[in-house]
């Protein structure tokens, strides 16, 4: 029945879309490809609109470049607000009304959710998903559909190993955004801990985004007796808490999500002297951490941003991330050596061996597989020392896949 | 299109032998025959923000009967259209209901819902009804993702379900039929609507928004028209609800958040208040706007959105429908002369 | 019972935050009897504006006054030209205006002055407070702010003539004006003197929450609630609401059902309170005549 029906839907579409289409690879002419992709430009996530724009920015310099095996890149960009009731009206019209080849880093963990199963039925690449929860590596009910980033429950796991090995006695508290973010670092806390996570996590903590302070959850998670507190917080909230902490004369072992750990949004707004000894994992090099103030990649990256983003805001680390998922997609183009159909994109982009990029810590290398949809799933610890973080360890994977 | 008041002067005018309220008759045949066509004449993207455009019409709908006509301002309507919609997500998701059977239950549910919360908003008003609304507003999502109901709701994660498929023999796609689907709840919808408001309860509903204290003197029960009117409300706006969840087919915490409530307040002043033609006109403004917005500006598209909507009450004070209204006045006494 | 204390004092520190902002509410209310909902995202931008100021040299007490002056002049403005062709448009109409603010002056913080949060510097010594650990002095200093900002709000209400005849413009526009009141400039520079109010509850917010687009638009709607809490015609019960909120928020939070639900639990006594006594816990009751 759903067969059916979505056979006849792309039968009218290909109807409407006329010749410039080929058969077997929509979205694609003899000099283009087009991309799809949503963004929250507006809305309460609108500060990761700058994600969209440095991608937006990467095409071009690509199409500036000669393009991608004499096919320039048409990259459709819309809003969704954040909401995804939004999201599946933009991939609709991405897909329907614009006739993208796939889509590329939509972003959120809702808003993908809200698309996956329509583009898996149309047999529409989902590539790269923008959002680090732990569930876009499910590559036998979601074949088109693939994620990037380690996910948030994968770091969770590398923290919980960390303490079970180093502090096996530790009181445990959570400090969680009270969202699918915050509460990913709770799962892979129960994922590394098992059954001594109800014994070993003493109290949980969460607050809103629209909380204007953390202090109160500070002070219950210092009165509750927790000596390791695992801080699952964006930015802004993960400064007040290094910051609380250290004020109310707490000292706990304390994990940071690696979402907040800029040493120019995070650290120095916090007092870089009150996070020393912090503890994070991290697989991308911070932008404003002098260790990689000459680094030859996050220089070609400044150069990226010095021409085609003048004047953008050198302290967000969401460019490095734009640039880096945007140098895997390349590599993916290049590697379809010309045959841009959606079912080649997909198998490439599930083929990637042992590629590296200039924003990722050294050694860590991206990997895919028909049976493996998570690129990037290594990590290193690292300790903040007062003035740069410290790698230390090898680099990790986490169990979970 | 649809609001008539026969006491008005200017409604017995006669345009080319025919009264307004035949003229009105005969434009609402036409929308309702073109709303028909439709489906078959736009894509199938199209068709989804045209359907989108009606579901939100209902909400507004709803809405309006509360603040339009009665007077009650909400700040949180956002709320009954997620009761609606997870109502409908969770029972097809965790029961074998089927899809059209769970609409009249949503619509149900947020009937009650809606009830109850008048009961102690009959107190507040104003600013302190915005407040208690807004609250609503705020709470909702917190709810929501609520660990212990996780069970149902899914949490931050959310629900996935399917979309309804066309029963078995009528020639429509399955987006042509959720269509239908809706259109057949909305027609109906805004006939009882148009039968409540025309009569007794619309006049008594507008009574207690002009002056409650003579309406109160004149033997209207303030108490309980105010709180069913809240329940009226509310059931218009959960049925509305259910019907975008079928058409998203997805439900999370982050599609209700606080913009959700102010888009719709924003939608009804637009459209017009006390105006049942109005809603149509504020949905579209909700839907198509945003998406304007996107075109023009990458780095602000609020304040685009923004500009918009101050330049449109600019122009248009009391909304779209006020605006026509001036312009029919106009016209009526042109044509009486 | 140590913890308790903590609680409560932290409660204060953020009912501090709430308390400045609900002040410029009444501000604006008691002038012109409308509830502007742009008025964080003012105190925002405003804050910025001290930002950039201080980021680019100027001494701090400097950058305030210079932000007070452009808050106060971006507020008559905004009335001006925005506002004033609302005068007789439907209530609701003035409050989608206002929701357009709203947007409009949020999208322009983000697309001026980026998303990543900014340090603020505070006027006040950076140690803790010596009485106890969970009081920085900024946030001692600030509740002493807003008592003076309450303190010349009162008396400019209570003993000036311009006052009283701003009051008079709100309360009865057609009868003030037949004494000679000027409503529209009243109504003007009662906009001018909440944006100023507004950038001084920004200026002592952002040194504890960090400076962001979003700075304002969560405190503003807890302090809309503690004014109402506390009757939005006094200003001294606003100032009380806003650290009720604060201090309720965090025990609801530590004591009754953990944190995650609670926002939820503190609004649903806010709005019970209202309930019981609808205009506030210190308001007017206000005698409808018919």
């Amino acid at each position: 029945m759903r067969f059916r029906t979505s056979l006849l839907t792309a039968a009218a579409l290909l109807a409407l879309a006329g010749p410039a289409f080929a058969a077997d690879a929509p979205g694609v002419t003899a000099t283009e490809i087009k991309i799809g992709n949503t963004m929250p430009y507006s809305g309460p996530a609108s500060a990761y609109g700058v994600i969209g724009k440095g991608e937006t920015a990467f095409w071009k310099m690509v199409n500036e470049q000669g393009g991608v095996a004499g096919h320039k890149i048409d990259f459709i960009s819309v809003d969704d607000g954040y909401n995804p009731a939004k999201t599946v009206e933009q991939a609709r019209r991405l897909v329907e009304q614009d006739g993208v080849a796939f889509l590329f880093n939509p972003l959120g963990t809702p808003s993908n959710t809200a698309i996956e199963k329509y583009l898996n039925q149309k047999k529409i690449p989902q590539l790269f998903v923008a959002t680090g929860a732990d569930k876009w590596g499910n590559y036998k009910d979601f074949p088109w559909t693939i994620g990037w980033q380690p996910s948030y429950r994968t770091e969770a796991e590398i923290y919980a190993r960390y303490i079970l090995q180093e502090k096996p006695n530790a009181k445990i508290g959570v400090l969680y955004q009270n969202d699918d973010f915050g509460k990913d670092y709770l799962a892979g806390l129960k994922d590394g801990l098992g059954d001594k996570y109800a014994k070993m996590v003493i109290k949980e903590a969460s607050y809103e985004v629209t909380d204007p302070t953390i202090d109160s959850q500070v002070v219950t998670l210092q009165g509750a007796g927790v000596d390791t507190l695992v801080t699952a917080a964006t930015p802004k909230f993960a400064a007040q808490t290094i910051r609380k902490v250290y004020d109310i004369g707490w000292r706990p072992l304390h994990f940071m999500t690696n979402v907040s750990i800029s040493v120019a949004s995070v650290m120095e707004p916090a007092g870089v002297e009150k996070a020393v000894g912090l503890i994070s994992a991290s697989y991308g090099k911070d932008p404003t951490d002098p260790t990689w103030k000459d680094d030859p990649g996050m220089n070609q990256w400044r150069d990226f941003m010095k021409k085609y983003m003048p004047g953008a805001d050198l302290a967000d680390a969401s460019y490095v991330y734009a640039y880096g998922v945007s140098l895997t997609m390349l590599q993916v183009l290049k590697q379809c050596n010309g045959d841009f159909s959606r079912e080649n994109v997909m198998k490439q982009a599930a083929n990637l061996k042992d590629f590296e990029l200039p924003t990722v810590l050294p050694g860590i290398k991206l990997n895919t597989s028909p049976t493996n949809y998570h690129p990037i799933r290594q990590m290193q610890l690292e300790k903040w020392n007062g003035k740069t973080w410290v790698l230390f360890g090898k680099v990790l994977g986490g169990a979970g896949s | 299109m649809a609001t008539l008041d026969t006491s008005r002067p200017a409604a017995a005018a006669l345009f080319a032998g025919l009264s307004l309220r035949a003229w009105k008759v005969i434009g609402l045949a036409a929308v309702l025959a073109a709303a028909c066509v439709l489906p078959f004449t736009i894509s199938s993207y199209q068709l989804l923000l045209a359907n989108q455009v009606i579901v939100y019409a209902v909400a507004l709908l709803g809405l309006n009967i509360l603040t339009g006509y009665n007077g009650q301002f909400s700040l949180g309507h956002g709320a009954f259209y997620a009761i609606g919609a997870y109502c409908t997500a969770i029972l097809l998701d965790k029961t074998g209901i089927p899809y059209w059977a769970t609409i009249p239950l949503a619509g149900a549910l947020c009937f009650v819902a809606g009830f109850l919360f008048g009961l102690p908003a009959l107190r507040l008003e104003g600013h302190y009804l915005a407040l208690a609304t807004f609250a609503l507003a705020v709470a909702t999502p917190q709810l929501l993702k609520y660990k212990d109901f996780d069970f149902l709701t899914g949490g931050v994660q959310g629900i996935v379900i399917s979309g309804p498929d066309t029963p078995g023999g009528l020639p429509l796609r399955s987006d042509q039929w959720l269509y239908f689907f809706c259109l057949l709840w909305t027609v109906p919808l805004f006939v009882l609507a148009w039968n409540l408001l025309r009569g007794r309860t619309g006049r008594a509903l507008m009574a207690i928004r002009d002056h409650p204290l003579a309406a109160s003197s004149m033997g209207i029960d303030l108490a309980r028209y105010k709180s069913l009117t809240f329940g009226v409300s509310a059931m218009y706006t959960g049925i509305a609800g259910a019907l975008g969840a079928l058409l998203a087919q997805f439900v999370s915490p982050d599609s209700f958040d606080l913009f959700l409530s102010i888009r719709f307040l924003v939608g009804i002043v637009f459209g017009g208040l006390a105006s049942m033609a109005g809603v149509f006109f504020g949905a579209i403004f909700i839907e198509f706007v945003p998406n304007l917005a996107d075109l023009v500006s990458k780095a602000a598209p609020q304040a685009i959105y923004g500009i918009v909507l101050i330049v449109c009450m600019y122009l248009m004070p009391t909304g779209v429908m006020g605006l026509l209204r001036a312009l029919g006045h106009k016209l009526g006494r042109l044509v009486a002369r | 019972m140590l913890a308790f204390l903590h609680q409560v004092l932290s409660g204060l520190a953020t009912g501090g935050i709430y308390a400045s902002v609900a002040l410029a509410l009444v501000m604006i209310y008691q002038a012109t009897h409308q509830v502007n909902f742009a008025q964080g995202e003012m105190a925002t931008f405003s804050t910025y504006m001290a930002w950039k100021m201080i980021d680019s040299g100027f001494p701090y007490w400097a950058a305030f006054l210079l932000t007070l002056v452009f808050a106060f002049v971006v507020g008559v403005t905004i009335e001006r030209v925005i506002v004033r062709p609302f005068y007789k448009a439907p209530v609701l109409s003035v409050v989608a205006v206002f929701i357009g603010l709203l947007l409009i002056i949020n999208s322009l913080s983000g697309a001026i002055f980026d998303y990543t949060i900014k340090p603020f510097p505070s006027p006040f010594p950076s140690d803790a407070w010596y009485g106890s650990p969970y009081l920085s002095s900024h946030e001692v200093g600030m509740i002493f702010v807003t008592l003076m900002v309450l303190a010349l709000i009162f008396a400019f209400f209570r003993f000036t003539p311009l006052g009283l005849a701003m009051r008079a413009a709100a309360e009865n526009p057609v009868s003030s004006r037949l004494v000679g009141v000027r409503v529209g400039w009243m109504l003007a520079l009662g906009w001018g003197l909440a944006g100023m109010i507004g950038a001084v509850a920004g200026m002592m917010t952002a040194p504890i929450v960090y400076l962001d687009p979003y700075m304002m638009f969560s405190v503003l709607l807890y302090g809309f609630a503690g004014a109402l809490l506390g009757g939005i015609d006094n200003p001294w019960g606003a100032v009380l609401g806003g650290f009720i909120v604060g201090v309720l928020q965090n025990l609801a939070g530590a004591y009754v059902v953990g944190t995650e639900l609670m926002v939820t639990v503190a609004l649903v006594i806010i709005v019970g309170i209202l309930v019981i006594k609808p205009s506030g816990l210190f308001g007017r009751t206000i005698v409808t005549r018919v």
